[in-house]
């Protein structure tokens, strides 16, 4: 075990940052060169149209899917009956593997032309036929859309399993009160659901922060570099021209990529500490 | 089976009360709002969830040039079960379905065994050093996998110390795969809350760190190996990129997640839709089985994927 964790996980953490500071192309030895890769990424003017595009998918991202899997939860944990089946329904999704995903999406849901799923739908109404992926206004929601339906069945999970743990006597006490359905919701369910939606708020945002299949499979970064994502940057600087070329622009990335969502959800949990364990 | 089990959750709940008081329920207005919620909720999850696979496994068995036309048009002219057929043996989906078994099953096994013996050291054994390798595990959670890859793939084509490429090779997918911090941290923590008088117990009775592993620590640990086998499975099976990048130039070894965008231009809609289906069918017939442990244990899984 440690000799995994030393090879597969210590020792490259270690590498990430030397490499940071390299440049190396695999056959010459390599040659320090201080900061000059932070430099040259900061300075490419594709790293602000990739941060700028992460930051786009991290906030359409939540805009679809944090309150989505948050209503479905609450209407769901109140069925009774079927509660089995409306989970299973959700988290469906979650098990097909991403690249059958998003092939799916890519060349039957978002199929430009008019026999396109979405745009046959669409021609019933004379609408269309649009290139949801070919446009850059587009490219970026249609990716989120996605994304979305391939995760948020497992975060539906997470609220139905912190749902349970809702002390019921609460909204026996707060009925006997005369509190109303939308009394209970917002100051019983919301407050009790504190913890567990900071939680699933930071994991969001450090997972979209890290989205790479998506904008690699479905446009390559494209059109015009509308969703050129970090981890994209990163990959093109590595592999994208010749191998090994750009191994210390891509380290330099990678390492501020992590940086920043270390401090990131250092701050976070700082910050609402008091507010989720009160 | 599954409905026996609503049932019985069904008749402990009702007991207890739920955001809607029995008051609620009788309100009309109430009543209506949240039922008719709920049923589109469900219409909702059918079409959304439930719908694309469906579609999937519709258009894996449509004449291609059907699908072409119209893609929601029923069969209009026959079923193509060709089309499997076509993507198990002409396509070679059959090989790639065998590559990404290897895969998933190397992996696992790699993960397993690194989860279940490093938590024994740390959880029952406690060596001096326990702590140190303790908060190192605890650190390296807070490194994405993914900005790793530079320097794992530059380690896997020249390792250090040992002059020989694992590019091409599984063992390039096995043996990191073993590096997941979470596992251990999971597994430690079950350990850590099993009954300590069993081990003290069976130290008088003279076993020693293998058997007290084996015999009893092992056997106490179904449920929770159950769950970490389910997402180690699963997660390889779904894995792209890693194997992308350490695989590149044998298309014959690639796993399907590899492989499908690659054969998509070269191969009608229809087959490869099918292919797609096949790839995505044991993952699902896994879920249907192991539901349970999906829907309990993915408050874990959420957590994986930060």
């Amino acid at each position: 075990m440690l000799a995994i964790f030393t090879a597969f996980s210590w020792y490259p953490i270690t590498r990430l940052v030397v490499l940071s500071v390299q440049h190396t192309n695999l056959i010459d030895p390599p040659t320090w060169v201080g900061l000059q890769n932070f430099r040259d990424v900061i300075g490419d003017p594709l790293f602000a149209t990739a941060v700028k595009n992460t930051a786009y998918f991290a906030a359409l991202a939540l805009l679809f899917g944090y309150p989505i899997p948050l209503i479905a939860a609450v209407l769901i944990s109140e069925s009774r009956r079927f509660r089995g089946i409306y989970s299973g329904l959700a988290y469906l999704p979650v098990v097909i593997p991403p690249v059958v995903g998003v092939m799916l999406w890519k060349y039957v849901f978002y199929e430009p032309s008019s026999v396109g799923l979405f745009n046959t739908v669409l021609g019933w109404f004379h609408l269309g036929p649009y290139g949801w992926l070919q446009s850059p206004g587009t490219a970026m929601p249609a990716l989120v859309v996605e994304s979305t339906w391939a995760n948020a069945g497992a975060t539906v999970i997470i609220y139905l399993a912190a749902l349970t743990a809702v002390d019921t006597d609460l909204y026996d006490a707060a009925s006997v009160d005369g509190a109303g359905l939308w009394h209970k919701i917002w100051h019983i369910t919301l407050p009790q659901l504190r913890g567990v939606l900071l939680i699933t708020l930071i994991l969001q945002i450090i997972g979209t922060a890290q989205v790479f299949l998506e904008p690699f499979l479905f446009t390559s970064g494209g059109p015009a570099n509308a969703t050129l994502t970090v981890l994209l940057l990163v990959y093109q600087y590595a592999f994208g021209n010749s191998v090994g070329v750009g191994f210390g622009d891509a380290a330099a990335l990678s390492l501020m990529l992590a940086a920043f969502l270390a401090v990131f959800s250092l701050v976070f949990m700082r910050a609402t500490r008091s507010w989720s364990t009160r | 089976m599954i409905g026996l089990r609503l049932r019985r959750a069904e008749a402990t709940e009702e007991a207890t009360g739920g955001l809607l008081s029995y008051t609620d329920w009788a309100r009309r207005d109430i009543k209506w709002l949240f039922g008719s919620a709920q049923v589109l909720l469900l219409v909702l999850l059918v079409l959304i969830g439930l719908g694309p696979l469906v579609w999937l496994a519709k258009g894996a068995v449509t004449p291609t040039i059907d699908t072409l036309r119209n893609p929601l048009a029923l069969f209009p002219h026959g079923v193509a079960w060709s089309n499997l057929s076509d993507a198990w043996s002409k396509v070679n989906v059959g090989r790639y379905f065998w590559n990404t078994i290897v895969l998933a099953l190397g992996s696992w096994f790699c993960q397993i065994v690194v989860a279940t013996t490093g938590a024994f050291v740390l959880s029952v054994l406690r060596p001096a050093w326990g702590r140190f390798v303790s908060a190192l595990l605890l650190g390296t959670l807070f490194v994405p996998v993914v900005v790793l890859i530079v320097p794992l793939y530059i380690e896997v084509v020249h390792p250090p110390l040992i002059h020989h490429s694992f590019a091409e090779s599984y063992w390039a997918i096995w043996l990191p795969a073993g590096a997941s911090a979470f596992n251990v941290v999971l597994m430690k923590r079950f350990f850590d809350n099993l009954p300590q008088e069993l081990f003290e117990a069976a130290r008088i009775d003279g076993a020693g760190p293998i058997r007290l592993f084996w015999s009893i620590v092992l056997p106490l640990s179904k449920p929770i190996l159950g769950v970490v086998s389910i997402f180690a499975i699963l997660a390889e099976w779904k894995n792209f990129l890693w194997p992308f990048l350490v695989l590149t130039n044998s298309p014959d070894r690639q796993p399907l997640s590899v492989r499908l965008p690659a054969i998509q231009a070269q191969t009608q809609l229809g087959v490869l839709l099918a292919s797609m289906l096949i790839a995505a069918l044991v993952p699902i017939v896994g879920f249907l089985i192991f539901q349970r442990s999906f829907l309990r244990g993915s408050g874990f899984g959420g957590a994986l994927k930060g």
